[in-house]
């Protein structure tokens, strides 16, 4: 009986110092303020009030603008990962969403648009806070447009992530050729897959349930 | 060697297949008894084996069944002593109710009866009779002297009257006095009424006590006996037991998921809601161990109470030591109450700050205007909270009648399985023997040329050898058994 008793307890102890497997979420949200795109960027509020009422306690989530240089930490409007306390965790999303509404409302139009630097940040962003599930959102029509200097022409890791490409509108110049527009997403979809991610486009944003 | 192989041993097929066939089916003819003999042996061996199994298997049943007997007899003991104990606790209560109030009834009775005998002795006194005139008259009357006595006569007369009238208001006086005398014995005796009706209920209530007492040590005699009575009461009783104490658990079960529910949400406050132990929540968990840990207050409280006897250490305890035991559980049971009552409120509260929090990220400027009556439900979430933890220390009733009856229903159901697998093992162990002759029968079944021939030949061989008054028909039928 003792021993029994003994090996019970042995199994509840090495049960909860069992290292646990992650149940959080990621959520990186691309915002494209380029000039082609600037218009949009209202809907940033909708998606991110979107990920921050299907967030729970221990999700991260970030907000970061695409401009002329987007790998870089000065483009993350906002990052929060939520407390274990879910009164904690409610106060934190206010406090976001408060904070991107002031982001939205002051957004001044970039004259580029680098949508990899962006992608680039986000993977390491996600991939530091060691979540389970990683999706990165891309609000933005997916024209890439590099300032002279800048190299993207690198591989991107994407295993482990989903990538959203949300609201994909079509430029001027695609109603001339579709071809262009359904060509663009097919490189970006190709360059994911590629990567190992998965890839999405979701353009009704009043159907925004599959996500998250 | 495949079958093609086979076939091409001669040039043509059907020769070759025909001539195997034949081949074959001599084997099988030469090796016919052998191969009956083996399959005769298997199949007895089978059998046997069976048989043996069966027999094992229903010596075990009746052991379970003589130990479930057992331990019916010894639960319907153990529950008939506790009754029978109970009701001479309680006869012993009601005589050391009534006999405590005894020399007080006594006094009371004496000094009733006696103020009843000195009134009734008072009551009893006559007046004195009027003087004895009238033989002085008769003196006076009987004297011959012209009318002399006439003056004393008269006198007399008067004399008699103011008697007379002396003695009647005498006689008055003594009646009114006894009568107030028996007037002042009437509540002595209905105090005396009073005092013999109670010891008369006392009596007969002690009565019926016994009458019971009889009853259930007649019942307890039953069982001592072992009578097959007795056990089948107990059985069926236990069944019953089974499936009522069931329920209730259910039902507490269901009591259990509303707690669990009041706490979960808020106990993420405290633990954090993001930590899991396992595939499970350390906030889930966290709320269940506090339900727990007031069943297991309740199981105590019921123990030291007495009112279960699941814990025979507890039941052993002083009675000082049972007293602290149940004061420091119900504290203990108390301040659960207390904490789930907050965690109930808490979780109220949390419930607000996150509909406010989507309300504000839907956009919905509705959806975060506060209920006015919303303390309605706080106040019942709370007042739950502090109740179910008390509700729960009654599970500990149900939960000991399940076990005791649990112990008698599965082995009602070993002894039922047993008996199917006797039964199974039975048949199969015939079976077998049936499949031997059978498979015999198969055996032979190919092989049905060269028996025909053999057949025909004993046969005509028994017709020469027999005298000649056997017919035809007594060899063909030799021939086909």
């Amino acid at each position: 009986m003792k021993g029994r008793l003994l090996l019970l307890s042995l199994v509840l102890a090495l049960t909860a110092c069992a290292r646990s497997t992650p149940h959080n979420t990621g959520v990186y949200l691309l915002v494209d303020t380029s000039g082609s795109y600037n218009r949009q960027v209202r809907k940033a509020e909708q998606i991110t009030l979107f990920a921050l009422s299907r967030l729970q306690s221990a999700d991260s989530i970030a907000v970061a603008r695409i401009d002329t240089g987007s790998f870089t930490e000065k483009d993350i409007i906002a990052k929060a990962t939520f407390d274990d306390r879910p009164s904690t965790a409610n106060q934190q999303k206010r406090a976001f969403a408060s904070h991107v509404e002031k982001f939205i409302d002051q957004s001044m139009p970039a004259p580029y648009t680098d949508i990899t630097g962006g992608l680039l940040q986000a993977i390491e962003f996600l991939n530091e806070k060691h979540t389970a599930r990683k999706e990165i959102l891309i609000l933005s029509d997916m024209k890439e447009e590099l300032a002279k200097g800048y190299v993207r022409d690198i591989p991107l890791d994407f295993r482990g992530f989903d990538v959203v490409a949300l609201n994909v509108t079509k430029l001027r110049t695609d109603n001339f050729d579709p071809r262009q527009y359904l060509t663009r997403l097919d490189e970006w979809r190709t360059r994911v897959e590629k990567g190992g991610g998965h890839w999405r486009v979701i353009n009704d944003l009043d159907r925004l349930d599959g996500l998250l | 060697m495949s079958m093609t192989s086979l076939l091409t041993f001669t040039p043509w097929p059907a020769v070759s297949a025909s001539i195997l066939l034949v081949l074959l089916v001599a084997a099988l003819y030469f090796a016919r008894d052998t191969a009956h003999q083996a399959i005769q042996t298997a199949a007895s061996a089978l059998a046997r084996g069976l048989r043996v199994a069966s027999h094992s298997v229903s010596r075990a049943q009746e052991h379970l069944a003589a130990r479930n007997r057992e331990v019916l007899l010894a639960a319907g003991r153990e529950a008939k002593e506790r009754i029978v104990e109970r009701e001479f606790a309680r006869v012993g209560d009601a005589v050391r109710k009534d006999l405590a109030g005894y020399p007080d009834m006594h006094r009371r009775l004496s000094e009733a009866i006696r103020r009843i005998e000195e009134d009734q002795a008072k009551a009893v006194e006559v007046p004195p009779d009027a003087p004895g005139w009238a033989e002085a008259v008769k003196v006076v009357a009987d004297l011959d002297s012209h009318n002399a006595g006439a003056d004393i006569l008269s006198d007399i007369h008067k004399s008699m009257v103011k008697a007379h009238a002396e003695a009647m208001n005498d006689y008055r006086k003594a009646s009114a006095e006894r009568h107030a005398l028996l007037r002042r014995m009437m509540p002595d005796w209905r105090l005396i009424q009073e005092t013999l009706g109670r010891v008369s209920k006392s009596v007969e209530s002690v009565i019926d006590r016994s009458q019971v007492i009889d009853r259930h040590m007649g019942e307890y005699e039953t069982l001592v006996r072992g009578e097959d009575r007795a056990v089948s009461v107990l059985s069926s009783s236990s069944i019953v037991y089974f499936f009522i104490s069931a329920l209730v658990l259910a039902v507490a079960t269901a009591g259990t998921a509303v707690n669990f529910t009041l706490i979960a949400r808020p106990m993420a406050e405290m633990v954090g809601g993001t930590n899991f132990i396992g595939a499970f929540r350390t906030a889930d968990i966290a709320a269940l161990v506090i339900i727990m840990v007031e069943i297991s207050m309740g199981l105590f409280l019921m123990e030291s109470l007495r009112i279960t006897r699941l814990f025979p250490v507890i039941g052993a305890l002083s009675d000082k030591m049972r007293v602290r035991m149940i004061i420091t559980t119900f504290v203990i049971l108390l301040l659960m109450a207390c904490i789930e009552a907050g965690l109930a409120y808490m979780r109220e509260v949390l419930l607000l700050d996150e509909m406010a929090t989507n309300a504000l990220l839907r956009g919905d400027e509705a959806g975060s205007i506060v209920n006015a009556h919303l303390w309605i439900t706080t106040a019942a979430q709370m007042g739950m909270g502090f109740v179910l933890p008390f509700a729960l220390v009654f599970v500990a009733i149900p939960l000991e009648t399940f076990v005791h009856s649990l112990r008698t229903v599965v082995g009602l159901i070993g002894i039922a399985v047993l008996q199917a697998l006797a039964l199974l093992l039975r048949l199969l162990g015939n079976a077998s023997r049936h499949v031997g002759a059978l498979a015999q029968r198969a055996y032979d079944l190919p092989l049905f040329v060269p028996l025909w021939i053999e057949a025909r030949t004993r046969a005509a061989a028994r017709a020469a050898s027999s005298p000649p008054g056997s017919t035809e028909a007594d060899s063909w039928r030799e021939a086909h058994t």
